[in-house]
Parts: C-alpha cells; sequence; structure tokens
C-alpha cells in the first residue's frame, strides 16, 4: 500500500475564529514533534461520526490540523440518547465534549453551516454562503436521515420524525397530555420514541408492518416475549398493520391512521420512525460512487482518493451500519489511514441495545442460525439464546436477562469457538467484569474495551466513576454501561475510592472540597467562595448550587446573593413555560379552612388568575400569575410561602388517620402537620416530598416518598428514599419505632443527613441508591451522630426564613417584583395576621 | 447617516449587579442586564421558546435562560455552543438612568463610561 498521505506543511488551513486558529496554531506549535504531522482534515458533518473521527485523529496524532463542519446548530452530541431529551433532559446535556475540548485539541469548529460543494482535485470545500475551505484529506460523516414513508398526509401538521433535537422538541410541544399518539415502526428507533412518548402521558400505540417487533434484531419467540413487557408499558402494540393513509381533519392536521384493510385509529400525534437513509447528496453530487451509501474500501476511502467515509453514510462490503458501534470501528481506521498507517476495516458485527426502562434487551449477530441453544423462562420474561455458527459464537439475544453481555459480546465479536453453548451461557450469566478478557468492549456507545479503562484507572490513578466515565468515555452514551466501569473502577482500586464527583465540570473540585473551603475560609457568601476556589471561569449552572453549600456551611447564616439564585427563588414563584409564575401557598399536611379557601378565591377572581388547580402533594396552586401581582395576591392570601418553587422541603401530606378513619393506627394528621413545621422554610439539595399515613393502607403513599411516615400497629414506620416521579422506587425502611416523637425525630435527623451529603440536584433516591440504606443507618441511627445531626438541624432551622413571601414589605431590591417598565401591584402594611 | 440618538428606558439602580430586568423598546422588549464591566442589553426573548432572559442567571458574561437552560454570550449576542445569534443593543447610563441607542445593530454594548 503507497503511502498516500503527504506532508505539506505549507498549505494553511482556513481557521473557523480567529480564537480557535491561534488555539490551533498554538497546539500545532506545541507538538511538532518527530511524528509525521497529516495534513489538514476536513471533517464533513458533526454527528456521532465525525467526533469519533476529530477525536480519534486529534488522539493519534496531536496538533492535526482539523476542521469540522456541522450542519446541525450545535456540536457534536449523543444521538443514540435522543430518548433522554422527550423525558425532560436538555439537548446540552447529551453534548459529547465540551466546547472548550475542541479549542484545547486545536479543532476549528463550524456549526450552523452545510457544505454545499467539495472539490477534491482542487482541495477545496465551498461552504453555504460562499465562503471556500482548503484541504488535503476530506472525511465525510454526512450520516443519516429519517426515511419518511411515501403514504399520503406524511406532510401534515401533528406528523414528525425522531431525529434530531428539533424533532424531540417539536414532539414536546405537540404531545399535549392524554393526546393519543401512534408511532409507525416496531424497530429499535420506533420503540424508543414510544417510550418516551407514554413517559409524557400520552396513551401510545406502536404501529408496525411486519408481525413481529425489531425483527431485524430478534427471532420470533424473543419478539414474543417483547411485546407483552413493551404492552406492560402501558404501549399498544399493533402487528401486521400496514398504514396506508394519515387522515387529517379541516385544518389539515392529523386525526388518525387508516391501515390496509381499511381499520382507523384515531391519533392527534403521528412520529414515524420506519428507518434512516444515508445522506449521500453531497457525495453524490462531488462525482463519488454512491450506491446505498458511499462505497468505501477497507481503508475507509472512497472512490476518490482524498476523501473518506465513516458512520451511517458510508458502505462498505455492501453493508450501510445504522447502530452507533461500527462508528467507532470505522473512525479508528479513518484515523490511522490519514495518518499513513495500513489499517484495515473488516466489518462490525452489529450490537444493538434498547434503551427503554424496564426491558432489558440486548442483540447482537445472527438472530437465528443452524445451530442455537436458548434458555427461556415465559413466566418470568426472559430469553437467552446463543447462536453458533461453523463452531464459533456468530450471535446472542438476551432478554430480560441481560447477565454477561460483555463476554458474550465479546465471544460473538471474536467469533470465540464454542464447543459447550449451553454451558457458555450459564457461565456467562455469572461471570463479573474480572472475567472479561481485556478485549472485550464494555462500552458499545463509545466503543472502549475492558483494557483501555483498566488502563486508564491505573495510569491516570483515577479514584471515581464519573473520571474514568470523563477520561475513557464508556459509559457517557446510554450509560448502560457504567454499572460495568464502576465494577473495573472497584476491582481495580478496592471499594474505597468512590468518591469525587465534581460539583460542575466548570471548577474540579467536588462538593466536599468546596464545603472544606467555605469552612476553613469562614466564607459567607458566593461570591467570596467563587474567589477564593474559582479557576476565573463560572458557567452559571452551579450558582445555584454553590448558593446551596454556602447556605447549608453557614446554617444558614450566610450573606445571600440573589444573582446566585435561579428566578423562583428571586421572587418566590414558580416559572411557568409562558414566563407567568405559579402560587402555592403553605397549607401544613393539607388541611385548611373555609375561610382559607374562602380568600383563594377572592384572589383568584381578584387577579383572574387564569387556573386554579389542586396538586399532588394536597396543595392549592394559583397559575398564570404575573410577576408584578406576586406582592399583593400573598398579601391578601394572609397565607405563608409553599416553597413549592425551591429545591427545599416541599409538602408533607396526609391522610385523615384515626382522626377519622375506621381504619387508621394513628394520628396521622397531627404528626404530618407537626413534621411540616418543623421541616419548613429548609432548603435541601434537590425538593423533598413528605407524607404521612395512617395505616399500610398508605393512602398518603408515605412508601414512595423522600420521608414517609407510616403508622403501623404499635408505632411507626420511617421510610426514606422513596420515589414516583421519572423513577419509581419503593422507599427503604430506614426503622421502626413505638412513639410519634421518635417517628419526627428520626425524619428530622435523615433529612439533616442528606442536606449535608447529598450531591446537588440529588434527590434522596438517588442518594440512598448510591450510599445504600446501611450507611444512612449507621450515620442517622447512632445515638451519638443523630443528636449531632439534630442539633445542626436546629441551628439552621431557627435561621431559616419560614416565609420568604414577607419580602413583599421589603423587596431585596427596588424591582424585585417588576420590570424597568413595570410597577408591583401595592401592597399594604403588613399586618400580623394569619401566622 | 444621522447622529445617533439615545432614548432613557429607566434607573439604573433598579437593575441589581448580575441580574436583568426587561423592558420595551420599539417593536420588542429587550433585557438589560448589569456586569461587573459595564451593562449589556440583548433582545429579551429567547431564541429557543421565548424565555424571558431578564429572569435568568447571569455569570460571566452570559446568561441562561430560565426555561430550559440556553446560555448566550451578553456581549455578542451569541448562543454558546450553537449559531442561534441575539439582536445585541448598545446602552449605556447618563446620570443615573439606562439609555439605549435607538439604532440598530450593536456589538459589545457596555458603557462608554465604564
Amino acid at each position: 500500500v503507497n503511502r498516500v498521505v503527504r506532508i505539506r506543511p505549507t498549505v494553511e488551513m482556513p481557521e473557523a475564529t480567529s480564537d480557535r486558529g491561534a488555539h490551533a496554531d498554538a497546539a500545532a506549535r506545541r507538538h511538532a514533534v518527530a511524528m509525521p504531522v497529516p495534513d489538514s482534515i476536513l471533517v464533513v458533518g458533526g454527528g456521532i461520526a465525525g467526533h469519533a473521527v476529530c477525536e480519534q485523529l486529534t488522539t493519534r496524532r496531536p496538533g492535526a490540523r482539523v476542521t469540522l463542519v456541522c450542519a446541525e446548530p450545535r456540536l457534536p452530541y449523543d444521538r443514540v440518547s435522543l430518548g433522554r431529551l422527550l423525558a425532560g433532559e436538555e439537548a446540552a446535556a447529551l453534548q459529547l465534549r465540551p466546547d472548550d475540548w475542541y479549542a484545547d485539541r486545536g479543532i476549528a469548529v463550524r456549526t450552523g453551516v452545510k457544505v454545499a460543494a467539495l472539490d477534491p482535485g482542487a482541495g477545496t470545500a465551498s461552504l453555504e454562503g460562499g465562503e471556500a475551505l482548503r484541504f488535503d484529506r476530506a472525511v465525510l460523516c454526512t450520516g443519516s436521515g429519517a426515511l419518511v414513508p411515501p403514504i399520503p398526509g406524511i406532510r401534515s401538521e401533528g406528523v414528525h420524525v425522531f431525529r434530531g433535537p428539533e424533532d424531540c422538541a417539536a414532539i414536546l410541544d405537540a404531545a399535549v397530555r392524554g393526546s393519543r399518539a401512534a408511532v409507525i415502526g416496531g424497530g429499535l428507533l420506533g420503540l424508543e420514541a414510544a417510550y418516551g412518548l407514554a413517559g409524557l402521558g400520552c396513551p401510545v400505540t406502536v404501529v408496525h408492518l411486519m408481525d413481529r417487533l425489531m425483527e431485524r434484531q430478534l427471532d420470533g419467540p424473543a419478539a414474543a416475549l417483547l411485546a407483552p413487557a413493551i404492552e406492560a408499558l402501558g404501549i399498544e402494540v399493533l402487528l401486521d398493520h400496514g398504514t396506508e393513509e394519515i387522515l387529517i381533519d379541516a385544518r389539515d392536521r392529523v386525526r388518525g391512521l387508516r391501515f390496509a384493510g381499511g381499520r382507523e385509529l384515531a391519533c392527534q400525534l403521528v412520529v414515524a420512525a420506519i428507518g434512516i437513509r444515508a445522506e449521500t447528496t453531497l457525495a453524490r453530487n462531488t462525482g463519488l460512487a454512491v450506491e446505498r451509501g458511499i462505497v468505501v474500501d477497507d481503508r475507509m476511502v472512497s472512490s476518490h482518493p482524498r476523501v473518506l467515509a465513516v458512520g451511517e453514510c458510508a458502505q462498505h462490503r455492501g453493508v450501510v451500519h445504522g447502530i452507533v458501534a461500527p462508528i467507532h470501528d470505522q473512525a479508528a481506521v479513518a484515523a490511522r489511514t490519514l495518518c499513513g498507517e495500513d489499517a484495515v476495516y473488516a466489518g462490525s458485527v452489529p450490537a444493538a441495545k434498547l434503551k427503554v426502562m424496564g426491558v432489558d434487551l440486548v442483540a447482537a449477530g445472527l438472530a437465528e442460525g443452524p445451530r442455537a441453544v436458548a434458555v427461556a423462562d415465559e413466566v418470568a420474561g426472559t430469553y437467552r439464546k446463543l447462536i453458533v455458527q461453523d463452531g464459533r459464537a456468530a450471535g446472542i439475544v438476551l432478554l430480560g436477562d441481560t447477565r454477561g453481555t460483555e463476554l458474550l459480546l465479546d465471544a460473538v465479536r471474536t467469533g470465540a469457538p464454542v464447543d459447550d453453548a449451553l454451558g457458555l451461557l450459564a457461565e456467562a450469566s455469572q461471570a463479573s467484569a474480572a472475567d472479561l478478557p481485556d478485549g472485550a468492549q464494555v462500552c458499545n456507545c463509545n466503543g472502549v474495551c475492558k483494557g483501555a479503562i483498566v488502563e486508564a484507572i491505573r495510569e491516570q490513578g483515577l479514584g471515581s466513576t464519573p473520571e474514568v466515565v470523563a477520561v475513557t468515555r464508556a459509559g457517557a452514551g446510554c450509560g448502560s454501561c457504567k454499572p460495568v466501569v464502576a465494577e473495573l473502577l472497584a476491582i481495580e482500586r478496592g471499594s474505597a475510592v468512590e468518591a469525587a464527583t465534581y460539583l460542575c465540570p466548570c471548577r474540579r473540585q467536588t462538593r466536599e472540597e468546596l464545603a472544606g473551603v467555605v469552612r476553613d475560609q469562614a466564607i459567607e457568601s458566593v461570591s467570596e467562595l467563587s474567589a477564593a476556589c474559582g479557576a476565573g471561569r463560572d458557567c452559571g449552572a452551579c450558582k445555584p448550587a454553590l448558593a446551596y453549600l454556602v447556605s447549608e456551611v453557614c446554617g444558614n447564616r450566610h450573606r445571600e446573593e440573589r444573582h446566585a439564585r435561579y428566578i423562583n427563588d428571586r421572587v418566590h414563584a414558580n416559572i411557568q413555560r409562558d414566563g407567568t409564575f405559579s402560587v402555592i401557598p403553605r397549607m401544613r399536611g393539607g388541611v385548611t379552612t373555609p375561610d382559607e379557601l374562602r380568600r383563594i378565591a377572592d384572589v383568584a377572581d381578584k387577579y383572574e388568575v387564569p387556573m386554579v388547580k389542586v396538586t399532588g402533594g394536597q396543595r392549592i396552586d394559583l397559575l398564570g400569575v404575573r410577576k408584578e401581582q406576586l406582592p399583593a395576591i400573598w398579601e391578601e392570601l394572609g397565607m405563608p410561602s409553599g416553597h413549592a418553587y425551591a429545591k427545599a422541603v416541599r409538602t408533607v401530606k396526609t391522610c385523615v388517620g384515626t382522626s377519622f378513619c375506621r381504619f387508621g393506627l394513628g394520628d396521622s394528621i397531627e404528626l404530618g402537620v407537626e413534621l411540616e413545621r418543623a421541616m419548613e422554610g429548609l432548603y435541601t439539595p434537590h425538593k423533598v416530598k413528605s407524607s404521612v399515613s395512617g395505616c399500610p393502607r398508605n393512602c398518603a403513599e408515605s412508601y414512595v416518598k423522600d420521608i414517609g411516615l407510616v403508622a403501623v400497629e404499635g408505632g411507626w414506620e420511617v421510610y426514606v428514599g422513596g420515589a414516583a416521579g421519572a423513577t419509581v422506587r419503593k422507599g427503604d425502611l430506614l426503622a421502626r419505632v413505638d412513639a410519634p416523637e421518635d417517628a419526627k425525630r428520626l425524619a428530622l435527623a435523615f433529612l439533616q443527613h442528606y442536606r449535608e451529603q447529598a450531591e446537588y440536584l440529588e434527590r434522596t433516591y438517588g442518594y440512598l441508591e448510591r450510599v445504600g440504606i446501611e450507611a444512612v443507618r449507621a450515620a442517622v441511627l447512632d445515638s451519638e451522630q443523630q443528636a449531632a445531626l439534630l442539633e445542626r438541624y436546629r441551628i439552621a432551622k431557627s435561621a431559616a426564613d419560614p416565609d420568604p413571601w414577607r419580602e413583599r414589605h421589603a423587596p431585596v431590591n427596588p424591582k424585585q417584583f417588576a420590570e424597568l417598565d413595570s410597577e408591583s401591584e401595592l401592597v399594604g402594611p403588613p399586618t400580623g395576621a394569619a401566622r | 447617516m444621522s447622529e445617533p440618538s439615545w432614548v432613557p428606558i429607566g434607573r439604573a439602580a433598579d437593575v441589581p449587579l448580575l441580574e436583568g430586568r426587561s423592558v420595551r423598546f420599539g417593536p420588542r422588549r429587550v433585557a438589560v442586564f448589569r456586569l461587573p464591566g459595564g451593562w449589556a442589553a440583548v433582545e429579551q426573548a429567547c431564541p429557543h421558546a421565548g424565555g424571558p432572559l431578564s429572569d435568568g442567571i447571569v455569570a460571566d458574561t452570559c446568561v441562561t435562560c430560565p426555561l430550559h437552560g440556553w446560555r448566550f454570550d451578553l456581549g455578542t449576542g451569541a448562543r454558546v455552543g450553537g449559531s442561534e445569534r441575539l439582536a445585541t443593543f448598545a446602552v449605556r447610563e447618563r446620570d443615573g438612568l439606562l439609555e439605549l441607542r435607538a439604532e440598530a445593530e450593536a456589538g459589545l454594548a457596555l458603557d462608554e463610561a465604564a
């Protein structure tokens, strides 16, 4: 093979921006060592493939001159995890590497612009808008677009594809709670879209043309078990249904689907997820050989020697991959080719994991073959199958029980000889991370093998899972391999090292380290803390975390800086999507009076509050209030703040207990009101929802609260770490005690423990999952430690503001509740009444 | 080209340090921020979902939208990690009053006196 990379250091690379250019030059100079520097490389496409090529290339050759052109208006992100956007995550959270990473590696990045034309002979690319870039070699990573079924009505309002953040935003907008959604396509993508929609509260129907789900990855028996598992999530599955037409109403909006045979399904939202099609327009226009994808050889080089192609747009030995794992294999080969090495890509074993909570599914290689062994448990809904071809492992299907995935995937990838197929299946289910060969791929999203993870842990002295994820990228994709990463870390370093989680990526310090600075230097404000340990940069996202940290360490005797608080904590109300606010007065234990209800009704009338709603926490919510109205509304309500806008103690729900209920075993109302009074006004790492139930029937849902008390025969049970939101988790039983005072004391000790130990924005359920109930028991039940916790609770509580709404009489700044051109409505003098 | 004219929009004292407040200015609302090094003004509505940027958290020279966390550089109006760009406005403080320049486009809109 001829050396195709020439060294032409005189060719100047046009730079995206002057500062990035300066970075690139500096980086190039810094790394100007004996190693041959590749020519200037143009990477077209900012998807996972484009990013992988940049990363592989600059890792192999620091100082390589690389320009990345992204058509999407953002840096490369993890498209595999798109479903997380429907669960409420921000697109920014999926970004593969932070902004600085590109500058630090000297990669010039252009976002939001397409390459309009490529002239490989001349080595020039012209961008939309006319600007020209020069390059020596180009890598096309143009990916793929959603395949849109050619059926009537497909362009109507209410029909979406599921391909990028914009699609997710449009789906989120359209998915009004309760509107019925149909997903066309029962493959991996369609099921993930359906799962996301179901999470939004939409009744969902998956419509699939074939007679089984995921027919490309699954065999009949696995698909037959998958369908009921999906239906158990509340998603209807229609197999053998070809959609012939999307029905529209008079306003051109979707009203349903019509299937072959005439049957109809009413729906207001349609997501088409039938597959993807390689994006090859640029390659065609450039005159490259294109079939179903851009044809490449084993070095990932297209029909023009200066142009390579990687990822979903590339066709290698007749195969176009539509999943993530092969991209990394291809990118590694492409990078080596660009560096003048002889590298051969021999194809990848396709492997897929379904990212639907509660349905564990892994499929790799063949789903059916000449010889296969399967272990199926139809009652438990588990299915494990190993396919053997020519005496070697050729495929796996694991459903419901995915133990040993890495070991089996490695066997399939390497084509390991298999004599005893059942034995291998059984062995895999017992395997730990220690049993994996070094070459076994742990992270399929980012193509990271065990050896690389272990080496990074050893050589860079990594001490926590987040660090290992950040350095190796293993676990940075869908996250399903994070437990294996943590296991490897524990094997390498012993189990005691799991500690360092940075408070924020913008400052490499943990919560404990920052708390230490606050204590040692007697810091009282966020500004002082930033000055004492800032790196001169501040992302803004961590200011509320710092504000909480300072207030917690100082026992609420800190200097309050409102600029470090989220808007909700500046105006003591919850901002809504239209910029208005919601007002929830405190109603301890969910108990109110006719007089309070009259005042609420009067306020709602007088201020024409658009919506009055009873909340899940047994409160009354006034929605759609303008900022300027807040002080006057609070005044006329004459009730204290319910803190429903803050990371703070929210509510204590109660059932009626022995006061009225004939089953009641304890006075849940009295204890609930007392507990709420004892906890209110305290800020916490994340919101804290509590409840007190008068008997194990649990009408106040105490098992799924951050703190839940339950009266039982002869005493009380204290549960902590329960949740019934995006995550559902039954709380752990902290202890069973005799008297209501004991239950209250334990609840307060736990609250203080959580306030001191949890990471900011870590709910109690996450905290309990992380440290385990035993660690919490050790801290909270030990009499000496408990006394110390309760003392610190009392100190914090005594300085906590029980009612920030009193700022209506003494605003912290002149326009706290108004804009430059508005005034807040007038508030009378303090009455001191109704407290 | 005529002399730029400055339009008074409110009292400087009404905008606390590292916070913003909005004001109507011609056809749209503008968010005015007090930074340690001077003043900055950008259009109020976040291009993503119309979030009120004056209610966002300010750090360095950036503001984060309170609704979904989009972040913008207040000097250039450019979105951090994206290609969207907010309109920016020249703003200055004169005798305790804030003024916006009536003319179109402006670069880093810092107080000339600062």
